[in-house]
């Protein structure tokens, strides 16, 4: 990204280009049932909702992982009443928030301790050999790699973050496998890359397994 | 091993439906109205004769802090409960399990929990990165409304209660109760000062009560089976079932429900497939995610798992994330990779935090390397007690704790990288042969 402009989230050419953003109809309702979660005069409380929305919308008009230029983090506060200056705070606080551009599938591989015992220096080499790069918007637009703190999933380690699904129990081959589905244009199921069930051991669970087969309702051996 | 009739999350693989009918099938939301029918008090009184301890890491007694609440709330003050969904320490993955495939028992929980201590209204703060079990829980929840679970006369108990989910967006401080509430308020996630305690003035400056995900989603079997069955399982003060997080050097990673005091090496036997290259091969254990400090395994190996055990041996049972280490692991690297993360996720507000963790991280990676000179060993504990019990929140404290696990536990092999990369710098560079 040697454009200057796209470094900048409040460079003259993002404003042209985002200055006139507003929620299209479906974001607008959805925005109006956000905001009344709310009690009444604290609708700054939807913040963080509205601004995962429009980050959501640039994705969808971008056709990429979606971020938030300048004026659109302006277009949140307005619409909350809020000085633009506190929402920039929270855009700039919390990490989900991405002030730059990334590509359409933001790679987040989870490079804490949990994961790391159980091998996410080789996702991490995976993505490599792949050619993905931290921060970097790579494969003509296609990927973004950042390395993420816990994701909560370390029973399922080591776990990588693409969009909004886990992808679990990896290893060098099978990140590579998604990685290339992904590049397809395939949809790779998300969950456990090994085929097991959730968080259950692999082989089967050790508890419940009357579960497995049925509903059981245990109120009958309640003594 | 603990029976399954005595399980309370019985769908925790998701084997089978979350959805309200398959909650219901299990048990889930039958005549709540008759568990909230003797009233706010007796509710408390039961959840304190339980023992129930929070299972957010702190272990505080639950019915006593239901008990700050105000029981008399005064108009434009309404109390609050904010349910603490935010699982971000490293090794926990719980309240994922419990989100996703039984959000009904919570749900249930939130409405007995909420009646208990007089609010009405609740939020659920789940972390942003949970973007399906997010998904999960607002459809569970709209399914109760639906139902007549929720909202007014909730489950015909004549009360009425609201739930709302509200999603974070990758913050680990947010998980500290007083910075989830500034986060809920709009803001930035930076702890608050107390007192005032969030009893008296949280969110919205109103009285709230956060409480985590599994200590609400058990009030509804409590209730249902009696505080003297929750009290019969476990030691005395740490009483009733515990999911446990077994992550790390175990043949089969996985989350479970055991009784509490389960002794170590059962657990890991029972349910992980036992430690990777048998038990001769573990090295340590950090018991109760990253934030406390690791045990070694010869005093772990037979410990019951519990939070007065793992206290006296210096460490804590904090959520049950069981982060297991066997003898191939850079012992060193594991614990600097933890101060990074706490570097990483530092509000920056107070100067000891803000500043010691990435000081911390940047010579825990010279130990790592062996690049240190072995006054930094004592030098690291010094400022790890710097950081300790200065700051506004417990961040620093838990930033400081697995540092000094290592040093506490590891010293020799701190000083042996040291002399090791001296050593092979003392000697002379070989020079090519003319």
């Amino acid at each position: 990204m040697a454009d200057a402009s796209v470094n900048d989230p409040n460079h003259p050419d993002i404003r042209a280009r985002w200055g006139g953003f507003a929620w299209t109809a479906e974001n607008r309702e959805r925005a109006a049932a956000i905001i009344a979660r709310y009690p009444p005069g604290r609708q700054q409380s939807a913040v963080m909702p509205l601004l995962d929305l429009a980050q959501r919308q640039v994705a969808e008009e971008t056709a990429s992982g979606g971020w938030l230029p300048m004026p659109v983090i302006e277009y949140v506060a307005r619409e909350l009443g809020m000085p633009p200056m506190r929402a920039y705070e929270v855009a700039t606080f919390y990490t989900m928030f991405n002030l730059q551009p990334v590509g359409r599938y933001l790679v987040q591989v989870c490079g804490t301790t949990p994961c790391m015992l159980q091998g996410s220096d080789d996702v991490f080499a995976a993505c490599k050999a792949k050619g993905l790069k931290k921060g970097e918007i790579t494969h003509g637009g296609l990927f973004t790699l950042a390395e993420v703190e816990c994701i909560g999933a370390c029973a399922n380690a080591p776990v990588v973050q693409v969009n909004d699904d886990n992808y679990e129990d990896l290893d060098f081959d099978r990140t590579l496998a998604i990685l290339n589905a992904l590049e397809r244009g395939e949809s790779p199921a998300p969950g456990s890359s090994t085929g097991r069930q959730t968080s259950c051991p692999e082989g089967g669970p050790t508890t419940l397994r009357t579960m497995a087969v049925e509903n059981h309702d245990y109120r009958g051996e309640w003594a | 091993m603990l029976a399954d009739k005595d399980r309370i999350f019985t769908n925790l693989y998701g084997f089978q439906d979350w959805r309200l009918s398959g909650a219901r099938a299990r048990g889930d939301w039958d005549n709540t109205r008759a568990l909230m029918a003797d009233g706010p008090d007796a509710i408390i009184d039961v959840v304190k004769a339980s023992g129930l301890r929070g299972r957010g890491g702190a272990g505080f007694p639950t019915g006593m802090k239901w008990g700050f609440m105000p029981k008399e709330p005064k108009e434009g003050r309404p109390n609050f409960l904010v349910i603490n969904a935010d699982e971000s320490e490293p090794g926990s993955c719980k309240d994922r399990e419990i989100i996703r495939h039984d959000p009904h028992k919570l749900i249930e929980g939130a409405l007995i929990a909420g009646f208990a201590m007089r609010a009405r209204a609740a939020y659920i703060y789940i972390r942003g990165e949970y973007v399906r079990e997010s998904e999960t829980l607002f459809a569970a929840v709209a399914e109760a409304y639906a139902a007549g679970l929720l909202g007014k006369n909730a489950a015909g108990s004549g009360y009425q209660f609201d739930l709302f989910v509200h999603r974070g967006s990758g913050a680990y401080i947010c998980g500290e109760e007083t910075a989830m509430l500034e986060s809920l308020e709009g803001k930035p996630g930076k702890p608050r000062l107390k007192p005032p305690f969030p009893a008296g003035a949280g969110l919205y400056g109103c009285p709230t009560t956060v409480n985590n995900v599994e200590s609400i989603a058990v009030v509804p079997t409590i209730l249902r089976r009696g505080a003297a069955w929750f009290a019969a399982i476990g030691r005395p003060k740490n009483e009733g079932t515990k999911l446990f997080q077994i992550s790390g050097h175990v043949n089969k990673p996985c989350v479970v429900e055991e009784a509490m005091s389960i002794p170590f090496r059962q657990l890991i036997d029972e349910h992980a497939g036992g430690i990777r290259g048998g038990w001769d091969n573990l090295l340590a254990v950090i018991p109760g995610g990253s934030s406390v400090p690791l045990v070694p395994a010869e005093q772990i190996i037979d410990a019951p798992m519990d939070f007065d055990t793992l206290r006296d041996l210096k460490s804590g049972l904090g959520t049950a994330a069981i982060i297991v280490m066997d003898k191939s692991t850079d012992v060193v690297r594991a614990i600097a990779r933890l101060s990074y993360f706490y570097k990483h996720e530092s509000c920056g507000q107070c100067t000891p935090c803000r500043e010691g963790t990435g000081w911390m991280w940047r010579v825990m990676e010279r130990l790592r390397t062996g690049e240190a000179d072995l006054s930094e060993i004592d030098l690291l504990e010094d400022v790890s007690k710097q950081i300790e019990g200065h700051t506004i929140c417990a961040l620093g404290d838990a930033a400081a704790w697995p540092v000094q696990g290592l040093i506490r536990h590891y010293r020799p092999e701190l000083e042996r990288r040291i002399l090791a990369r001296k050593a092979a710098e003392a000697e002379p560079l070989p020079v090519a042969a003319e």
